[in-house]
């Protein structure tokens, strides 16, 4: 019962966010002017101290995120923009960047133990990928209040899918679909825990290749990545074996966080400073979050990852609700 | 047509993975050079490193304007494939690695398409070249959103 009160109210947010987001009221709001205001040089002798500090909040993060197993742009983008005196239009172009370099550095180790499966990803990244571009190009054209609001509301979301989500080792599929048939959509990995080979296949791919609509287009305006929300449509929906999900989920990333950066990089949403110090500590966090994992407790961290999110996904309404004269 | 599932990986998955893999060590083995010439002040940068907490706190649209009013002196903001007329300034060199890193996956997808095609599995050959269009479209500046 708590749990399916969780999962509706998981919904309920991914799905009035997208709402909110799609209707066309917002374009009149988007309207900018032209000029901006002349910024004089100063210079700053303690510029430094910001991207030295980004790049040891990330490096905790990049520990976080591997023994919580989420993806670096979730936390990073609810954290960094909440809590730093960056702009939202270029902490999204960073966390596309941060989820899309772990993605890069996972994805070709996954696809040669066959893990990841490219047959299952090919299909959804073209959806995906879509997707994030619109997404982008909208959460670009909005005000930065409204997306503000609307990131909060999402991280919300995702708290309440985090608390509610099951999980299914090898989920039951009867039979494949009609449409994952045709594209021949299945496969064979080694299960070590059952030490047997599994066979698998999917169904209800129509149904999940339109989830992806969603998706992706959450993934583009929010830079957030989207293990979150890929990992539960794989596994559950369509029926892909945990580990195949998972695996998959990291990989499509580097695909659909792919189409969204190259939104952002043409618009300029690319600041160095910030870009390369994130990066770098995300990175030196996930190595040393990969060591850890043999001693931490997974369910602990589970635990902090989710208080996390729920105390930047209030931070970002408060900023947005602010902004807005609401607060 | 008819391909035997097997343990292993099929080819074009390994084919990808590889590409894949030296796209992903090039580009960030790249961005550690590229922004170390950067901070370290080896190569001059647009806007001075001592500056650019002026201009990080700004939306992407007022932030272009003013590195244009105050460094540049462009008519148009630099936006799209423009960073490369800036190739030799510090800052926008480390456009590079993160070009390659975000181009590496289209390399990976056109590569596989002829081989799809030539093993008659025409339906992901065409869903796999739909997507290399998409992502280049979105490579080329073409699509852009409205940035406020």
């Amino acid at each position: 019962m708590l749990k399916s009160w969780k999962e509706k109210v998981g919904m309920l947010c991914v799905l009035l966010t997208c709402t909110l987001m799609l209707s066309p009221a917002w374009t009149l709001a988007s309207e900018v002017a032209a000029t901006a205001p002349v910024v004089p040089n100063l210079e700053d002798p303690n510029w430094w101290k910001w991207p030295v500090l980004l790049l040891v909040v990330t490096f905790f993060m990049g520990i976080v995120a591997v023994l919580g197993g989420v993806g670096g742009g979730v936390l990073f983008v609810p954290i960094i923009g909440g809590f730093f005196p960056f702009h939202l239009d270029f902490v999204r172009g960073t966390g596309l960047l941060v989820a899309l370099s772990g993605a890069l550095a996972a994805g070709p180790g996954l696809l040669k133990a066959n893990l990841a499966s490219l047959r299952l990803a090919l299909p959804v990244a073209l959806i995906a990928a879509t997707m994030a571009i619109v997404g982008a190009m909208v959460g670009l054209a909005l005000p930065t209040h409204i997306v503000q609001l609307a990131l909060g509301g999402t991280i919300l979301g995702i708290v309440a899918i985090m608390l509610s989500a099951k999980k299914s080792t090898i989920p039951d599929v009867p039979k494949a679909d009609a449409l994952s048939s045709a594209l021949r959509i299945c496969g064979i990995y080694h299960e070590p825990s059952m030490k047997q080979d599994i066979n698998w296949k999917i169904h209800r791919t129509p149904a999940g290749l339109a989830t992806f609509i969603i998706i992706g287009f959450m993934a583009g305006m929010f830079g957030l990545g989207a293990g979150w929300a890929n990992v539960p449509v794989l596994n559950l929906m369509m029926g892909a074996p945990l580990k195949i999900s998972v695996a998959t989920s990291k990989f499509l990333l580097s695909i659909t966080d792919t189409s969204a950066a190259w939104i952002y990089v043409n618009n300029g949403c690319v600041i160095p400073m910030l870009v390369v110090p994130s990066l770098i500590g995300i990175m030196l966090g996930s190595f040393v979050g990969v060591r850890l994992l043999k001693v931490a407790k997974p369910t602990f961290i589970r635990w902090m990852v989710i208080a996390i999110l729920l105390f930047a996904g209030l931070k970002a309404m408060h900023k947005g609700l602010s902004s807005m004269g609401i607060l | 047509m008819s391909e035997i599932v097997t343990k292993d990986a099929s080819k074009e998955q390994v084919f990808y993975a590889t590409i894949l893999e030296k796209g992903m060590f090039f580009g960030l083995g790249l961005m550690f050079i590229t922004f170390a010439l950067y901070v370290f002040g080896i190569m001059e940068p647009v806007v001075p490193v001592d500056q650019v907490a002026n201009y990080w706190a700004m939306p992407v649209h007022d932030y272009l304007v003013s590195i244009n009013q105050n460094f540049l002196h462009w008519e148009h903001v630099p936006t799209g494939w423009s960073w490369m007329k800036l190739l030799a300034k510090g800052d926008f060199l480390n456009f590079l690695p993160v070009v390659i890193l975000s181009g590496v996956t289209i390399v990976c997808y056109i590569v596989i398409v002829p081989g799809l095609f030539m093993r008659n599995d025409k339906a992901m050959g065409f869903i796999a070249l739909a997507t290399a269009v998409i992502l280049t479209l979105a490579a080329s500046g073409v699509l852009r959103g409205g940035a406020h």
